[in-house]
């Protein structure tokens, strides 16, 4: 089936610029005529379709095209890169030699020979957009906007959003990558205001993966994160200042694994490991976590937000193992990087467009379960807190310095959960917090499919989960000192 | 301009603007509008935009990355009466008009009446379009811009023994053509160019790595600073974070670097815009002629400074922009409005649909070492991570790194904290002002004082 989906992609994209097969071989033929090591071209289609209601009323819903080429040529550590927004063949004649401009005058040594095969696929080749009608899209906003309301008095303002998007890829490589792919995406989002005696506390929840638009139908998808949005909102009414400090801290299952993301994951990736600038370069077999800690990254699982048939350098989507019962075991590669530190890919090259370069970069990345019970793993600690809900995190990963952010918290006493804590940023040290991971849940969760990971400017989907885990010491950025 | 490496006189000759690119994009603009009111829009308004771009990336001495970049497309917003549709494209072909003006009409027809939709008030429209001198391109030269990346990281390379390797140095020229277009008659398109340099250094100790940047902008090349002052900036910063010590959790004065004193003035801008005030999502909710920051400061915007970065002479709907007060002496005066959240708040548009132009912090400023011995003893945060800032509620909370300061004067590096606070606080608590004002950006201010923060530690 996967050759289906690729040759109808590759179709899609070649044939709105009336470019063929045999202009595709000449247009390589020139870009390897300089002594490169690799030429790439990557043609992209991305349509999307946004609906958003805010204050009872579909008021804004946009619709967008974006359509381009990017063509690489790769010489050692030396990249030339260049787009155009239109797919023709002059534009892509000039666009390729803007990008061989780097190489050396010479010629390069081209003996792949284009290998076919079979790749799974780990998401249908669907259109989103039209999985649902307009009129029904807006009936659910209006429907998802009145439930919010009715569950709580206190509930004063309502946003709900959908998002549906539809992307065709086509790879095309001196190396023999020759592979297409479609990749559905979907969104849905509602944010809440509440109010109380005038204060006023916020709650969001979302979720979303590659898939059609029919799942908020199902099982009370959409009711269920309208229910959350304001369950998270109600809670933070009652949210008492925040501790500051170092302490104990549990986090819960699923979006929580941002830390892993955060902690370990980037530093991870292949570049700043060749480079030398991560705190984890040139550590492979060293423990650099505690031995309850296995944590992968998994582009394989099906319709996943950060899963991938193929990486955007035509590469399959795999499964790597990062870190196995505490030792490092390997980083996430895109092909430049895995070239240049004599591995192969890991099918991590991504790039948020054509208009960017592909880098390292994560799909899923998570924790495996453990054997902890998670309500054991509250009792053990005396005092300290309990985070539930995150916003999203940042790391350097030089010094290796983490943070993330919980927007739903709690203090926990003598082994119980006790009251609701304001917002506050965690910050740690990756390796140092990772080694300091004293008990593993037996409940592994992803997350609701909502995470965007940002790396040099470039924004693409990604998943997180992990179980309930607690880390015996990390500073809690509270007010009360 | 030929090298053995680069060879781009024969390969690719990126260009530049010309007039006429904008006399081009404005009739594009307006046979888009055409395209929109043939096909059933009661009203539309249109932006289109061409950008050309070049940008070489320098690593260990030698090329990284070169990048040759053009970025065309437009947004187009239709109304069939209180009704909205939106599309965007970056394909500007006949065909794909047709199909994003299609798509955006076939939206209106579905999105709900919304009394206060619609385009600009007709006489808040700008009239006036002064030369604002925002077109000072340089040429697309990767020789030109190798060179100054190469300086600015053999400067920090070579600066000290504890530069254990540069992670990049990077310079880049962009040139920019926008047209902006409504069924009210509006039609403007004016050039901008953009000339930056950046250098990411990182130092080694016994004690770990650091990493720090130094970033420089302008409309051009000779309005940046030198790649020797860029590289030895990033130089000193990234050994300033080397070999940090621990600090004990507490509360102390807060110095915000002026790097990182823009994104402080940022929060309270975003807390007095239109949105958060008509979805009640802000802490300063109806805060107009109420005391917002300590009374020693004004937020003041200057739309017509020419060759600023943040010069325009009306915003992204058409409204003239006008110098005015966000802030005087510590009360709101406007908040930052665009037409629909205006008239969601019973007003005018402020001309902000865009954001703000050229805001300055107005106060009285002292030199950076007076204000170090101001605080005595306390935190300078020189970088934050994290997104721990709710508008709504006004907590902070992010993770923070700098220096540690005793008796006035820098005493060792301190990361891996957190600063929290009111941001209510934080703003009337702002105490003293460095003069070390970046004018080349957006956001004008030198160092902030902060004289109470809660700093949390390992």
């Amino acid at each position: 089936m996967t050759e289906t989906v690729s040759n109808s992609a590759k179709q899609d994209l070649l044939t709105a610029g009336d470019i063929s097969d045999r202009q595709l071989d000449t247009m390589m033929s020139r870009m390897m005529s300089r002594e490169i090591d690799r030429g790439e071209l990557f043609f992209q289609c991305r349509r999307n379709e946004s609906w958003a209601l805010e204050q009872g009323i579909v008021k804004s819903a946009g619709f967008s095209v974006s359509r381009g080429i990017g063509a690489r040529a790769i010489s050692g550590e030396k990249s030339g890169f260049a787009y155009a927004d239109d797919i023709q063949l002059d534009v892509l004649e000039q666009t390729s030699s803007a990008a061989r401009s780097i190489a050396r005058v010479g010629s390069s040594q081209n003996t792949n020979v284009p290998v076919k095969r079979q790749i799974p696929q780990f998401y249908e080749g669907i259109d989103p957009i039209v999985s649902i009608s307009k009129d029904e899209k807006v009936k659910l906003l209006s429907r998802i906007d009145k439930f919010a309301r009715s569950l709580d008095p206190r509930v004063k303002e309502v946003s709900v959003s959908i998002n549906a998007n539809h992307e065709s890829t086509y790879i095309y490589s001196s190396d023999g990558t020759d592979h297409g792919d479609v990749r559905p995406l979907v969104r849905f989002g509602v944010s809440v205001v509440v109010e109380q005696n005038g204060r006023r506390e916020n709650g969001n929840c979302g979720g979303g993966g590659r898939h059609d638009l029919s799942w908020l139908y199902e099982n009370e998808t959409a009711e269920k994160f309208a229910r959350e949005a304001v369950r998270q909102a109600l809670v933070n009414l009652d949210a008492v200042d925040a501790p500051a400090g170092p302490m104990p801290v549990v986090l819960g299952p699923g979006w929580p694994g941002v830390l892993l993301h955060e902690a370990v994951g980037h530093g991870l990736e292949g570049d700043f490991n060749r480079k030398g600038t991560s705190t984890f370069s040139n550590r492979i077999g060293e423990r650099v976590a505690s031995p309850l800690c296995t944590i992968v990254d998994d582009a394989t699982i099906p319709n996943r937000r950060g899963s991938l048939t193929i990486d955007d350098e035509g590469t399959p989507g795999q499964r790597t193992v990062l870190i196995e019962n505490g030792v490092l075991k390997g980083y996430m590669q895109d092909k430049m990087n895995a070239t240049l530190m004599g591995v192969t890919s890991t099918g991590n090259g991504r790039r948020e467009s054509y208009a960017h370069q592909p880098l390292p970069r994560m799909t899923n990345t998570f924790m495996l379960a453990g054997n902890s019970d998670p309500e054991e793993i509250v009792k053990s600690v005396e005092r300290g807190v309990f985070a539930k809900t995150f916003g999203g995190g940042q790391v350097d990963i030089t010094s290796g310095q983490f943070v993330f952010s919980a927007t739903e918290a709690y203090l926990i006493e003598n082994g119980k959960i006790t009251v609701p804590v304001k917002g506050a940023t965690l910050i740690g040290n990756g390796p140092e917090i990772m080694t300091r991971v004293s008990m593993v849940g037996n409940d592994l969760e992803l997350d609701l499919g909502v995470g965007v990971c940002g790396k040099e400017g470039q924004g693409v989907p990604v998943g997180v989960g992990q179980p309930t885990l607690k880390i015996d010491q990390i500073t809690v950025g509270g007010t009360q000192a | 301009m030929t090298t053995s490496l680069v060879d781009v006189n024969e390969d690719a000759v990126q260009t530049v603007h010309t007039p006429d690119d904008e006399a081009t994009l404005s009739e594009f603009v307006s046979r888009i509008l055409e395209v929109a009111k043939s096909g059933g829009a009661t009203a539309a308004e249109v932006t289109a935009g061409d950008d050309i771009g070049l940008d070489v990336k320098m690593r260990e001495g030698d090329i990284d990355t070169v990048e040759f970049s053009r970025d065309r497309g437009f947004d187009i917003t239709v109304y069939r009466g209180k009704r909205r549709g939106n599309a965007s494209t970056t394909d500007t072909r006949e065909d794909a008009i047709q199909e994003a003006v299609n798509s955006a009409l076939a939206i209106a027809e579905h999105t709900e009446e919304d009394s206060f939709s619609g385009l600009a008030d007709p006489d808040l429209l700008a009239v006036d379009f002064p030369d604002l001198d925002l077109y000072r391109c340089d040429p697309m030269d990767v020789e030109q811009l190798k060179e100054a990346a190469q300086t600015a990281e053999s400067t920090a390379l070579d600066f000290d023994e504890k530069i254990y390797q540069s992670d990049g140095a990077r310079a880049s020229v962009s040139s920019n053509c926008v047209a902006y277009g409504n069924s009210l008659g509006f039609l403007h398109a004016y050039r901008s160019s953009s000339s930056s340099l950046y250098a990411d250094v990182i130092a080694k100790s016994s004690n770990g790595m650091q990493r720090a940047a130094w970033f420089t902008m302008g409309r051009q090349r000779s309005e940046l600073d030198t790649p020797e002052f860029v590289g030895t900036k990033a130089a000193e910063h990234a050994i300033r974070k080397l070999d940090p010590r621990p600090i004990p959790t507490g509360e102390y004065p807060v110095l915000f670097d002026q790097t990182v004193a823009m994104g402080l003035i940022l929060h309270i801008l975003n807390a007095l815009s239109g949105r958060p005030q008509y979805l009640r999502s802000t802490y300063l909710l109806d805060s107009l002629e109420k005391q917002v920051t300590s009374t020693e400061v004004s937020l003041k915007e200057y739309p017509f400074i020419p060759g600023a970065m943040g010069s325009r002479a009306y915003d992204s709907e058409g409204v003239a922009t006008s110098e005015k007060y966000i802030v005087e002496n510590g009360v709101a005066k406007n908040y930052l409005l665009s037409s629909y959240s205006g008239r969601k708040l019973g007003m005018q548009s402020t001309g902000n649909a865009s954001g703000v132009c050229n805001l300055t912090v107005e106060t009285q400023t002292l030199p950076l070492p007076d204000v170090l011995k101001q605080m005595d003893r306390g935190l300078v945060v020189t970088s934050l991570m994290g997104q721990g800032v709710n508008i709504l509620t006004g907590d902070y909370s992010r993770g923070a790194s700098g220096y540690w300061v005793e008796n006035g004067e820098y005493a060792h590096a301190v990361d891996e904290l957190t600063i929290a606070a009111k941001l209510d606080d934080m703003y009337k608590n702002m105490v003293a002002f460095g003069d070390d004002v970046e004018t080349r950006r957006n956001i004008r201010t030198g160092s902030i004082l902060i004289s109470n923060m809660t700093v949390a530690a390992l």
